[in-house]
């Protein structure tokens, strides 16, 4: 199962800990992504994998083998970097040539690869091109030939689509995967854009501060948030304050007017956390103003102000009549929609 | 330098309305006044003398001949006086460019403060004086009273000094030297357009050190490299102060020949004709190698 694996791998700069306690296995031809914002040390970690940095503790494995102590140029592994880093006094071709003739693949054969990699990532006729003459997507696809031309164990991908603008973000996403999976090279990917990562990977890795805070498929980390910071970090979330009372039996779970049987467990002050397009207007439940409707094609965004403080909700756009701002709502959820913590538990 | 890596200004707006471009000579005026008042008025006089009249007795005659001209062009004195420019610069621009350019590239390597304090050490001479540092060179090495000479010679190790003053590979090494900065400061410009993460690249596809160097470093910091040879060689050609320090009035050079026709044998005329020529000369060789390399590099560094 595990093809890569990181084992408590750590990294200081001087005396600032920028990653710590890192560990993770990447099963054989997984797409995992490293989500986290910036400055919280997925580069940093990206590099100690493809071998530019030297990990301060912790092991890192390939296949079983310690991959610390394989030289980067041998490592075989192919990278991606933000800018690209294309070899900008060499033509497309000779770009992504450059790593099998340093591997003395006869000429023939490189040629052939060369061709056939250009084509798959849809740049056949752009052989000749210099980088300087490409835009930023063609040079995009031109790095990521260079990458996979070498058929790398293992594709670092370095927010390879964060200078795109969106629309060509959203292509290169689709076709990356389709090209990963094709391929079934094991690929970590690392992103600051949560939709990036949720549409990307097998996986998701999401970080905060150096530390990992959890580990998941994109669904798991969307729906089951292990933190407040994974919660509030993957897509909008509603945190307010409720309580469970256990006087009465069975207990109950009391946001203002809201109130469902509480689970078993926790007992007073807790935090509730729910995703506003789980969130719907009902008869009964918490009590809310409208504020702000915002119509966004495909749904609508209400704010709404609560008796438990500002409270976010998104309904799809079905056609139905929706609620004018202004108006008095009563909100309600499932109670298996939503999460629960201990008021004050870290964020 | 800039004429050679960023070679393409964006094509101008024609100018389509009268009072923007009267706004554009009024604005520029000051400065082309003083482009002509001291470099094009003097320079077409200059170019004027060097077609005047010369005796001994006589002085300057303003008159049309072509006699200094045709005096430059036969004796075999001044063939060899600007062929010995040409290869003292040439000489000093290789080994400033042999030098300079793995210089600028470690310095680029470095880490922030030893960084900013290397960089102070090879741009601090440009602070001071190129007498000063040239006759620094002549106090080290000059006859049997320079002090490495004498350390050597007390050492044993030679017997007698090393000839330094009065030889082109003095003047050579002291012009290679002062010209040093430009060279590093050319290529650190060209290193500074250099993608940080390029050398990574290139490591992860399984190059070694040296294979980056050659075909990843060098190639991109080479429109820097000839930049600054351009600089360093128009510098040295046209440099007075080192050679005449150095090689004093046994080995002249262009600069120091024109400048003794002007103060010492007084015959402005002939000295004009000398300068004039090496400015023609270095104004083509200069023109022609940009262009060259901007023919080289258009497609890449565009
Ligand atoms: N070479 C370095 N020396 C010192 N600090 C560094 C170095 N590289 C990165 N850092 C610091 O490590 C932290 C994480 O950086 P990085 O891994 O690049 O973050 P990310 O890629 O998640 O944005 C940042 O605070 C950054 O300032
Ligand atoms: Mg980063």
């Amino acid at each position: 199962m595990s093809f890569l694996e990181l084992d408590r791998v750590a990294k200081q700069f001087g005396a600032q800990t920028v990653v710590d306690d890192f560990s993770l296995t990447v099963g054989k031809g997984e797409f995992v992504s490293f989500l986290g914002p910036s400055g919280c040390g997925k580069t940093t970690t990206l590099q100690m994998i493809a071998g530019f940095l030297d990990p301060s503790r912790g092991a890192i494995r390939l296949e079983g083998r310690d991959l610390t102590a394989v030289q980067p140029a041998k490592r075989g592994l192919g990278i991606v970097f933000q800018s690209y880093a294309l070899f900008p006094h060499m033509t497309a071709a000779e770009n992504v040539a450059f790593g099998l003739e340093m591997r003395r693949v006869p000429r023939s054969e490189c040629r052939e690869r060369v061709r056939a990699t250009l084509a798959m990532v849809g740049l056949a006729g752009y052989e000749e091109r210099y980088p300087r003459r490409m835009s930023g997507g063609q040079q995009q696809r031109v790095a990521l030939a260079r990458a996979l031309v070498i058929r790398p164990s293992v594709l670092l991908l370095d927010e390879p689509l964060s200078n795109l603008d969106a629309k060509l973000r959203e292509e290169m996403q689709i076709e990356l995967r389709q090209i990963q999976r094709n391929l079934g090279t094991t690929t970590i990917l690392v992103t600051h854009d949560q939709n990036e990562a949720m549409s990307l990977s097998d996986r998701i890795v999401v970080m905060s501060q150096g530390r990992i805070e959890q580990i998941g498929t994109p669904q798991e980390t969307y729906e089951r948030p292990a933190s407040a910071f994974v919660s509030q970090f993957l897509g909008k979330t509603n945190d307010f304050a409720a309580t469970i009372d256990r006087t009465a039996t069975p207990g109950r779970l009391i946001a203002g007017s809201w109130s469902a049987p509480a689970p078993a467990g926790l007992a007073g002050p807790v935090t509730v956390s729910i995703r506003p397009e789980r969130i719907g207007f009902g008869d009964a439940g918490l009590a809310a103003k409208i504020v702000t409707r915002i119509f966004q094609g495909n749904h609508w965004l209400f704010q709404c102000e609560s008796e438990c403080g500002a409270v976010i909700v998104i309904r799809q756009n079905d056609g139905q009549p929706q609620p004018a701002e202004g108006e008095a709502v009563r909100l309600a959820w499932r109670p298996e929609d939503m999460s629960l913590r201990r008021a004050g538990a870290a964020a | 330098m800039s004429a050679v890596v960023d070679a393409a200004p964006p094509s101008a707006k024609p100018a389509t309305d009268g009072r923007d471009a009267r706004t554009a000579w009024l604005l520029t005026a000051p400065a082309l006044m003083l482009f002509v008042g001291v470099l094009v008025i003097p320079l077409a006089m200059t170019v004027m003398l060097s077609f005047h009249d010369w005796g001994q007795y006589k002085g300057i005659e303003p008159v049309f001949i072509l006699k200094n001209w045709h005096e430059v062009a036969t004796d075999p004195y001044f063939a060899e006086m600007f062929w010995r420019t040409f290869r003292i610069a040439l000489l000093t621009t290789l080994i400033t460019a042999v030098l300079g350019a793995p210089e600028a590239y470690i310095l680029n390597r470095m880490s922030g403060r030893w960084k900013s304090f290397f960089l102070l050490v090879i741009l601090g001479p440009l602070l001071i004086s190129v007498v000063a540092r040239t006759l620094g060179w002549a106090l080290l090495f000059g006859g049997s009273n320079g002090l490495v000479n004498k350390l050597l010679m007390s050492l044993g190790l030679i017997g007698s000094p090393l000839p330094f003053m009065f030889t082109e590979t003095g003047i050579v090494i002291a012009l290679a030297h002062v010209m040093m900065p430009f060279m590093v400061l050319s290529v650190w410009a060209a290193l500074q357009r250099v993608d940080p993460q390029i050398e990574n690249a290139a490591l992860s596809l399984g190059a070694g050190p040296f294979t980056i160097i050659r075909r990843i470093v060098l190639p991109q910091i080479m429109p820097g490299v000839l930049s600054g040879a351009i600089i360093v060689f128009s510098l040295s050609a046209s440099a007075f102060a080192t050679p005449a320090i150095i090689g004093g009035r046994r080995l002249k050079v262009a600069a120091t020949l024109a400048y003794d026709e002007f103060l010492n044998t007084l015959n402005w005329p002939l000295g004009a004709a000398v300068a004039v020529l090496l400015l023609v000369a270095l104004v083509l060789i200069v023109v022609g190698s940009n262009a060259l390399i901007e023919r080289r590099y258009a497609e890449v560094f565009r």
